[in-house]
């Protein structure tokens, strides 16, 4: 496959960014996205120039390292797949690719295609976790947790913090990412003691990172890689009332 | 034998089944109030170093973490698929301490430390128990209760596991202990950030010299102690199952500063990976073992075969590890379902157009689980559509994700073929030495995970790497480090002013700097690819003397090469991945060189170490107990001279006898 690549570089965070063009030749098919940027970067050493920088890692679809916008989608044009799992046979011959980083106010851009994400981080730390000490634990069988309860906190545990919904939401939003958090352990017996004071602070904590507003678009879930459930969002907005309603801290 | 004199594990005496309670109730402990004057450097923030950070913060102790990826959640423990072992007994099938302890030895072909490993199987429980408190959804029955499932070299089911993604799951509840103490200020985490040097005062490991991936900078922190838990080095392979960014960097530098290291020739390749679709490829995919559960493996009973699978009928399909191996057929452990399928592709029974694939396969298991849903739902006389409908609703349950995965990157749809699957490079026993307590032989500074080289011996069973790594970090660490801190409370921190922070970073600067001048013709990349391919070429899943011995010719011509010819672009402060990847090639360079000196000076097969000259009539490895029960500790000398060190293992416990699966 023959391709063109308008690809965004960019220095630092101070400087200014820019589209840079590359002709491709001889993609395989069954190569990866990234593997496409792996021929890239190789052509690019050695015409002595600087290669194109973009966050990766496992490669597999799980680690959440991968973003970029690709043709203007986040983790491209296939539902259900970040970027390192794409694969060249969801293009065609002759193809103009266009590759951004992350666009939000709480993603700055550290080089070219790599965004800085512990803004995530920060709003796990303020309440997202059970606070309970190595060692302090009982049987693991001895509270019983209904099948259908268990499932939906997995499927809502299976975000991989990469940062497509924020990406995709027209105001930066990151109600998804904060609703899974949210409602897994909500659901779960072991998240009830702090249920309403995580709510809070979560919120809270992603209101100081810069995030925006939630305005029930979906986008977000669209376009997330592991399809997490607008539902989620239905649940901290219920979370989030019923602490506001009860709450003595803040 | 004798053990060397600089080689003592510290093994509690008393008997097996008492040693790690009675030393935990007498190992010496640091009171709260020294505590918080004690720091402690945690590398890499996978499951070992997370929950090392998270339990040892909780307890009082000041931890700085580090990780080279954007947040500690991205460490590769994440991509862990299958499940993690537990003795709870919870499926009243006989299983015990003691045979999760028996089991892991065996699995290990006799190349482990009983001590360790009874210590691993009695806290096993623990983990699960702590898991599920911290919210993680395991798998669940209907009852409410969590489910089980099998792996292979067990005839237990002691495998708890959340759909595919266990490692994930594990990972993020020991992410949000880190997080939490994070956000409480016990911890200060540095994201990417790679630590680039140990740095040794009067003989103890007394901090590191880490290099901001964002700015370049180079950064002295100061720590009582130092935990490696940095993972595996697999990556010298070049192509494996790691992340891209998987490195031996900080193990490696503390090796070159005086700590020995552990068997570096035990590498475990996974019998179920993605065949290789290119010369493109820049990294394997597992498919995880729990595959193995329902799947069956086959290849044609002619040669050349190149029918579609669904051509070929019943009667002329290989079962060749049910045929060979009857008692635990497709469930054998992963050193032998891999030399297996290389011993078929071998002889030329291999399939797809590479003919280094075998099928796994599972239409059986649609049926199976078709005709058992087809009961539960109280229809006699299912039609065969409803059965396979059914059956693949069951399967997509248990293994969706991995089904997803197969066909996103092979662009087949696995419910309708069989998976073509090859042995890939996984996981590496061999790590650091350590003692008992986890520490290397430089007093102060630890290893944990896979970063060490402890538990499983010359072969990992399936569903134990997430359990080494939390019992290191949750359980095992928090004790024993006491035994070393408590002699450590009247150190004052010591300023990073001291010579010997001035003089690491120095060296760190200097080579930074020797890495950029060289400004020769080729990438780091394409030397990792040239080191890859001699690894897997002639210290992979099949070894031999003359191999061994040009290997280590070609690693050392290629390393001059490298010093000579390498291009390294952009700058050192900044941000440079190019840098970074060269930096850690560097490193693999010289490892790869005692991995095959270790693979020539090991004259016996055990495990995933497989010596051609040495194997049984019917082609399983052969060990040689009378003269390899040791672990090989290898001290760092100079360049390309390394001096042996033996640490005999003593079996009291159990008797050493020929693998058999059969």
């Amino acid at each position: 496959m023959n391709l063109t690549l308008k690809v965004w570089r960019q220095k630092n965070s101070q400087s200014e960014g820019y589209f840079e063009t590359h002709q491709l030749t001889g993609i395989s098919p069954d190569m990866s996205f990234l593997e496409m940027f792996d021929v890239l970067n190789e052509k690019l050493v050695e015409e002595n120039k600087e290669p194109v920088a973009f966050d990766h890692d496992c490669r597999e679809g799980i680690c959440g390292m991968c973003s970029m916008y690709i043709n203007g989608r986040p983790h491209g044009p296939l539902e259900g797949v970040t970027t390192c799992q794409l694969h060249m046979r969801s293009f065609s011959d002759g193809d103009t690719i266009v590759v951004e980083p992350w666009r939000a106010t709480a993603f700055p851009v550290i080089k070219d295609l790599v965004v800085e994400r512990s803004s995530f981080d920060r709003i796990i730390a303020a309440g997202g976790f059970v606070s309970v000490n190595t060692g302090n634990a009982q049987d693991a069988n001895n509270i019983p947790i209904p099948k259908d309860d268990a499932d939906d906190a997995f499927a809502a545990a299976a975000c991989i913090g990469c940062g497509a919904c924020v990406a995709a939401c027209k105001n930066a939003s990151a109600m998804l990412f904060v609703s899974a958090k949210v409602s897994q352990l909500a659901l779960l017996p072991q998240g009830q003691a702090e249920r309403t004071i995580r709510a809070e602070k979560m919120v809270a904590q992603m209101d100081e990172e810069g995030f925006g507003s939630c305005t029930n678009t979906g986008a977000c879930s669209a376009e997330c890689p592991k399809e997490i459930s607008l539902e989620n969002i239905a649940r901290l907005n219920r979370e989030y009332l019923g602490a506001k309603l009860s709450s003595k801290s803040v | 034998m004798a053990g060397s004199s600089r080689l003592d594990a510290k093994i509690p005496s008393g008997p097996l089944e008492k040693k790690w309670s009675q030393y935990r109730s007498t190992v010496p402990l640091v009171n709260p109030a020294n505590k918080r004057r004690i720091e402690i450097i945690v590398i890499g923030t996978g499951l070992a170093g997370a929950s090392a950070a998270a339990s040892l913060a909780e307890m009082g102790y000041k931890v700085k973490a580090f990780c080279f990826q954007d947040s500690p959640r991205r460490a590769h423990s994440i991509a862990a698929q299958g499940g993690i072992n537990a003795a709870k007994n919870y499926q009243n099938d006989g299983d015990s301490v003691y045979r999760l302890f028996y089991d892991t030895i065996k699995g290990g072909d006799y190349r482990a430390r009983e001590a360790n490993v009874h210590r691993l199987a009695e806290v096993s429980g623990n983990i699960i128990d702590q898991c599920v408190a911290q919210g993680v959804p395991f798998a669940r029955e209907y009852g409410g209760l969590l489910s089980n499932r099998s792996f292979g070299g067990t005839q237990v089911q002691r495998t708890f596991y959340a759909a595919g993604q266990t490692g994930q799951q594990l990972l993020l509840g020991a992410y949000s202990a880190l997080e939490r103490q994070i956000g409480m200020g016990t911890i200060t985490m540095y994201n990417r950030h790679e630590m680039m040097e140990v740095v040794i005062i009067d003989g103890k490991c007394r901090g590191i010299i880490a290099r901001n991936l964002i700015t370049g900078e180079l950064e002295r922190h100061f720590g009582h102690a130092v935990l490696i838990a940095s993972g595996g080095y697999g990556n010298v392979f070049y192509l494996s199952t790691n992340a891209m960014g998987s490195n031996v960097t900080a193990a490696w530098k503390a090796h070159k500063k005086g700590a020995f290291f552990g068997n570096p020739c035990f590498t475990q390749i996974h019998p179920t990976c993605i065949p290789v679709s290119g010369d493109h490829q820049s990294k394997l995919t597992l498919m995880s073992e729990s595959l193995r559960n329902d799947g069956r493996i086959w290849v044609p009973k002619k040669k050349d075969d190149n029918r579609a699978p669904g051509d070929i009928p019943e009667d002329e399909r290989d079962y060749y590890l049910e045929r060979r191996y009857p008692a635990f057929g497709n469930l054998v452990p992963r050193d032998i379902a891999s030399r297996a399928a290389k011993e078929r592709c071998d002889a030329g029974y291999g399939v797809g157009t590479s003919k280094l694939a075998v099928y796994l396969d599972y239409a059986a298991a649609i049926d199976r689980y078709g005709h058992a849903e087809a009961n539960k739902n109280n229809v006699h006389n299912p039609s065969k559509e409803d059965i396979v409908k059914w059956g693949k609703a069951v399967v997509k349950e248990k293994y969706g994700n991995l089904f997803d995965m197969y066909k996103q990157i092979t662009g087949e749809d696995p419910y309708e073929v069989p998976m073509r699957i090859y042995p890939a490079v996984h996981y590496t026993m061999g790590g650091l030495w350590v003692d008992y307590n986890l520490m290397t032989t430089v007093p102060g500074l630890y290893a944990l995970g896979e970063a060490n080289f402890s538990d499983h011996g010359a072969n990992r069973l399936g569903a134990s790497a997430l359990m080494q790594g939390l019992a290191d970090g949750y359980f095992v660490i928090p004790y024993t480090i006491g035994a070393y801190l408590s002699n450590e409370i009247r150190t004052p921190a010591i300023p990073t002013t001291h010579e010997a922070f001035v003089e690491a970073e120095k060296s760190v600067a200097d080579r930074i700097n020797t890495l950029l001048n060289v400004k020769g013709s080729t990438s780091p990349e394409m030397f990792h690819r040239r080191l890859g391919k001699i690894m897997w070429d002639k210290c992979g899943m099949a070894r031999n003397r003359q191999g061994l011995e040009s290997a280590i010719q070609e690693i050392r011509a290629l390393r001059r090469e490298f010093w000579n010819d390498v291009r390294v672009m952009g700058e050192a402060k900044e941000f440079n991945p190019e840098l970074d990847k060269a930096s850690r090639v560097a490193d693999f360079l010289e490892l790869g060189e005692l991995m095959c000196i270790d693979a020539l000076n090991r004259e016996e097969s055990c495990g995933g170490h497989f010596r051609e000259e040495h194997q049984t009539e019917e082609g399983e490895a052969l060990r040689d107990d009378e003269h390899f029960t040791f672990v090989s500790a290898w001290e760092y000398i100079k360049e390309s001279d390394w001096g042996l060190h033996k640490e005999e293992l003593v079996y009291e416990n159990i008797k050493i006898a020929q693998r058999s699966y059969k």
